[in-house]
């Protein structure tokens, strides 16, 4: 924990996006706050797994099952990351 | 069937495609075999300086981004890259095109050894490491051996029967017979089948070296695959992907395809002996055979060209070589016995399927593989094993054997059309 404390909304996103542009192999453009995962960048279910993981080890922070169904844009990632520094 | 297709009883092979340590393209293999090319060397894709054996005959001319989508390629283990890759070059190849008319009738037989052994590793470090929520997704897709038949028909739209074969290092063999089988019985009219297989990684490594069945020719890597020789010390790792376009011949010929030979025996048999050692009488290996020609209804004078399991281990080639003078008697001594794995080394569950397309090579152009790395006579091991140079000679019929630790023999044997 505590590696996200401190990190700017700029930072967050930025790690957002390069986390996502790694584990779905899409282009850095197409990877808006808008963008659904799921809809937008091509992720299934096994993606979005991986992808939480990816999130989880990037800013050492937990993600339980629960929580992931928030996670459905890059926008709602930023944010639910951001969150975690409270 | 939705085509009003009746069998014909004969099954022909209308594409090829190969991934080897010589070559990604048939055309490359297949050119380095017949100018006896030898691509062992040390082992150079991990650390290897506490295994006690340290070279293998690795794919390198590879990159799976270059044949499939470049998540996929990043993600999927490399048993299935080289599947992926062996399966569309063979249909490509074949010039079968896939549609809403025939896609129900085409199938996927792609055998495995072992199946995604990295990927296995590699997530179960991370359990160790982080515990069981860092364990990824993709661990049980991507290393159950089933995967590279059921991917091969997600990628191609194949929605004929779907199954794998997994014995060891008869698989290869063992899958182009099964499919065989099952065109022969109307269950399909084609079948993309073969065998892929990718060991040379920390695990698998680890665990044949404990085997103590590989050559520990550390020093001298190019002289380490050996079989039938005297010095022979054990086999040397490959791995790869040999697929096959198999069809009905009827349908084969009515869509106008080019044919590489027809499949006319396969033989299937068990050592009941030992888990790794083959039987030293070599009833399963003499049986096997014997079953191949059966069914093909072919006598043992008809064969022109044996393509060995020829392992380079002492027990392997010794066995063979009695299991082949038994079947083929007096003729035993005029049929050339080669073993390419002298050159591949030895891919476990690819191998049956690379040898057999080998054998379609051999009845397509004419010319014999050689057994590289032949020095030294070993009186137990007294047939013409083609040594060194690879031999112009007119194939009408091969055949191949392929044994498997659990016993498992399969033997297969095509014809000239």
């Amino acid at each position: 924990m505590g590696i996200v404390q401190g990190m700017s909304d700029a930072e967050i996103l930025a790690k957002v996006i390069k986390v996502t542009v790694e584990e779905l192999s899409v282009k850095e453009e197409e990877v808006t706050e808008a963008a659904s995962f799921t809809e937008d960048l091509g992720a299934d279910s096994l993606d979005v797994v991986e992808l939480v993981m990816a999130f989880e080890e990037e800013f050492g922070i937990d993600i339980p099952d629960d929580d992931v169904t928030q996670l459905k844009s890059v926008g709602d990632a930023v944010n639910y990351i951001k969150n975690k520094q409270g | 069937m939705s085509l009003e297709f009746r069998p014909s009883g004969r099954v022909v092979v209308t594409g090829i495609g190969l991934v080897t340590a010589l070559g990604t393209g048939v055309e490359k293999t297949w050119s380095g075999i017949c100018a006896g090319e030898n691509p062992v060397g040390p082992v150079e894709s991990f650390d290897v300086s506490e295994y006690s054996t340290r070279i293998a005959a690795e794919v390198k001319d590879f990159d799976a981004a270059d044949w499939m989508d470049k998540k996929d390629a990043k993600r999927v283990d490399r048993f299935i890259a080289f599947a992926h890759t062996g399966a569309s070059m063979a249909l490509a190849d074949s010039g079968l095109v896939v549609n809403d008319e025939n896609r129900c009738e085409i199938g996927v037989l792609m055998g495995a050894g072992i199946g995604g052994l990295e990927m296995l590793g590699d997530q179960h470090r991370r359990q160790i490491e982080g515990g069981p929520s860092r364990v990824s997704p993709f661990l049980v897709p991507y290393m159950i051996p089933d995967m590279a038949s059921g991917w091969i028909s997600i990628v191609h739209g194949l929605k004929g029967p779907n199954i794998c074969v997994v014995t060891a290092c008869a698989t290869g063999a063992n899958a182009i017979g099964d499919a065989y089988e099952i065109i022969k019985r109307g269950d399909a009219v084609a079948m993309v089948t073969g065998g892929t297989e990718a060991p040379i990684n920390e695990i698998g490594m680890g665990g044949f070296c404990a085997v103590r069945a590989m050559s520990n020719r550390n020093d001298d890597p190019k002289r380490a695959s050996r079989p039938f020789d005297k010095e022979r010390d054990g086999f040397v790792i490959g791995e790869g992907c040999g697929s096959l376009v198999l069809e009905d011949y009827d349908y084969a010929v009515a869509r106008g395809a080019r044919i590489y030979g027809e499949v006319v025996g396969y033989g299937l048999t068990a050592d009941a002996y030992h888990i790794t050692q083959p039987d030293p009488d070599a009833d399963g290996a003499i049986r096997v055979m014997k079953m191949a020609l059966r069914k093909a209804g072919l006598s043992p004078d008809s064969v022109d060209y044996i393509n060995a399991h020829g392992t380079s281990t002492a027990y392997n080639d010794r066995q063979e070589t009695m299991a082949i003078k038994n079947v083929f008697g007096e003729r035993a001594y005029k049929i050339p016995v080669s073993s390419t794995k002298s050159m591949l080394g030895h891919s476990l569950g690819a191998t049956g399927a690379v040898e057999a397309i080998f054998c379609l090579l051999a009845i397509r152009d004419g010319i014999v593989p050689p057994t590289i790395n032949y020095e030294f006579p070993d009186p137990d091991c007294d047939l013409d094993y083609v040594p060194n140079v690879a031999r112009k000679q007119k194939v009408e019929v091969a055949l191949t054997n392929s044994f498997g630790f659990g016993g498992h023999n399969a033997c297969l044997i095509f014809k000239k059309l």
